[in-house]
């Protein structure tokens, strides 16, 4: 095949985009990340600059002596453990028995599960559904009002359908019960799509922002976005400003904030590509 | 008879799994859309649900005859019209893209990168956002002033709100939003790019006369899917967005109810507020469905 001129300005004008597009990504990171290494004299004093003449791990030792922050790392953690385990043992449970084609009202909760997909009942009615059942101020308000979702149920639910059949009918005939089953045989071999959503689970419940925000009073129990949130955005349109104690980081510290709420996320960010890369989360939608 | 009872017993483990799933969608999802009745009365915390003064459609009145309903309605739309036409196209021309990088590690590298924002919250988001543009300390303006230029007001002036949103959409959710079309475009078959070649089909031509037209169906059901999000702007991406000063053409349902429902604690106003968005966002859906299935496509659901 031989290449003509046009097909390489063609070619070298789609490597130029990509590039671009890539930088476009990439910059504001690396413009955070190195800024984060910078004195709060620097930054302040010096015009725009992308590497900093002194280098400092100050923002990040203030950072992680600074209480709140680290009661809201803390918190993140937690809720981030805990919520994905009951996300996944919620929702694995719930696929694999759906999963049954021969169970008795299967459809009906199908059709239950489908029908929240499309309406809800939003969020005053919901907020008044946590506050009756004494959920606010409690990490249960955010664990249990996101248990599960429903796009994610129905993609396992369509997995655990691709089983074979006979698996069932085998381990049945050598008297192995359904929970048995479920767990020594079913849940190895799914590891693969289990690990996904563990992560996509994990990735929801660190980011979880509104729940958080609308659910949770105290302070003393926010998770680091709020935190992050009330530290960054609120302080900088001046007229919302709360005037939190201490209150006087530098740019540096605001921006070693936001490396450190996004990091987590970087780091499981290989696994979660390394599933979805297989494309095992398209084309198994319909069900 | 008897074999509807030997399925049934015979189901009493799967039940038994189903049931903390099942109780969840009923607590959680179900619940509030009975809660949804306050939307016709002055719901009263002290009387409960059972108790409070009903009034009918006295709410809805008041929605429609506030002139911040116009006001609403005019944002999000606005806002999803900039979705429909900015954003929309974003990810097919990144996905055709990518599609004609042939080095396999460049390609792989540009992935990774473009999806990688889609996994950062809207607050980290927003946060590296007004690190970037604010007026004063932000890297922009900071830049713009040592290039002997002005400062501009990014973040507070009204005029930079809707570009800006629709910039960040763009910038976060393209690169994960192309892998449908980039997995359509990889079971292209490859003799139609042959027989292309063999009618001396540029690099251009060819994307424009195979490429193109493979992604046609899952355009227009991407295109259909996106239409019945009209009412839906991205809920966290406008309020973290939003500020005193851009207030006017930032606010949506969403923030709206979220303002006076949640922080000045109107209930039953903000509920029939949002009942009024889901149900024409439920329209919306179904209009969308059927107008796909009419088209030959595969619904959406």
């Amino acid at each position: 095949m031989k290449t003509t001129g046009t097909d390489r300005i063609f070619t070298g004008t789609v490597y130029t985009i990509l590039i671009v597009c890539s930088l476009v990504v990439l910059l504001p990171f690396l413009y955070v990340v190195l800024v984060s290494f910078a004195t709060k004299h620097e930054v302040l004093s010096r015009g725009f600059f992308l590497f900093p003449k002194e280098w400092t791990l100050n923002s990040y030792q203030f950072l992680f002596r600074e209480h709140n922050f680290l009661k809201a790392f803390q918190n993140s953690l937690w809720i981030t453990f805990v919520g994905t385990v009951i996300n996944m043992i919620l929702t694995s449970l719930m696929a694999y028995a759906l999963a049954k084609r021969w169970l008795v009202g299967r459809k009906t909760i199908n059709l239950l599960v489908l029908i929240t997909m499309l309406f809800n009942g939003g969020i005053i009615s919901t907020y008044l559904v946590v506050n009756g059942l004494h959920l606010l101020d409690t990490y249960w308000s955010i664990w249990l009002t996101g248990a599960i979702a429903p796009f994610h149920l129905i993609v396992m639910r369509s997995f655990f359908q691709s089983f074979p059949i006979e698996l069932e009918e085998s381990s049945r005939m050598d008297g192995c019960g359904e929970l048995r089953l479920f767990w020594n045989i079913v849940v190895p071999l799914s590891m693969p799509a289990i690990a996904t959503f563990t992560l996509f689970y994990m990735v929801q419940n660190w980011n979880t922002f509104f729940n958080a925000l609308i659910y949770i009073n105290d302070s003393d129990k926010w998770p680091l976005q709020v935190y992050l949130r009330q530290m960054l955005i609120e302080a900088a349109d001046s007229s919302m400003s709360l005037d939190i104690e201490g209150f006087e980081y530098g740019p540096p510290v605001k921006m070693a904030t936001v490396i450190v709420t996004a990091v987590p996320l970087l780091i499981v960010y290989p696994f979660l590509q390394k599933y979805f890369n297989k494309g095992m989360l398209l084309g198994s939608v319909k069900g | 008879m008897a074999d509807t009872k030997k399925l049934l017993r015979r189901g009493i483990p799967m039940y038994i799994m189903i049931l903390p799933g099942l109780l969840y969608f009923l607590l959680f999802r179900y619940l509030p859309m009975g809660a949804i009745v306050i939307a016709f009365q002055n719901y009263d915390p002290f009387n409960g649900f059972m108790h409070s003064e009903w009034v009918g459609l006295d709410h809805f009145a008041r929605l429609f005859g506030e002139a911040d309903f116009w006001r609403l309605l005019k944002n999000t739309l606005i806002l999803s019209a900039m979705n429909l036409f900015l954003f929309f196209p974003a990810p097919i021309v990144l996905a055709l893209m990518l599609n004609e990088a042939r080095v396999r590690a460049f390609r792989k590298t540009v992935q990774t990168i473009t999806y990688m924002p889609h996994f950062l919250s809207w607050v980290v988001v927003v946060g590296i956002s007004v690190l970037l543009f604010a007026t004063q300390e932000g890297a922009v303006n900071k830049l713009f002033v040592s290039l002997g230029w002005d400062r501009i007001e990014l973040l507070t002036n009204p005029d930079y709100f809707r570009p800006l949103y629709t910039f960040m959409n763009i910038w976060k959710e393209s690169g994960w939003s192309a892998i449908i079309f980039l997995a359509t475009l990889a079971s292209v078959d490859p003799t139609l790019y042959e027989a292309a070649v063999m009618d001396g089909a540029s690099r251009w031509k060819q994307m424009l006369h195979v490429s193109l037209p493979a992604l046609k169906h899952v355009i227009l059901i991407m295109f259909i899917l996106r239409l019945g999000q009209t009412m839906d702007t991205g809920f966290e991406q406008v309020l973290l967005m939003q500020n005193t000063l851009n207030i006017d053409v930032s606010d949506v349902f969403d923030t709206y109810v979220y303002r006076v429902g949640i922080l000045s604690a109107e209930y039953s106003y903000t509920t029939a507020v949002g009942l009024f968005k889901s149900v024409v966002g439920l329209l919306l859906i179904i209009g969308a469905n059927s107008f796909a299935k009419r088209k030959g496509e595969e619904g959406v659901y």
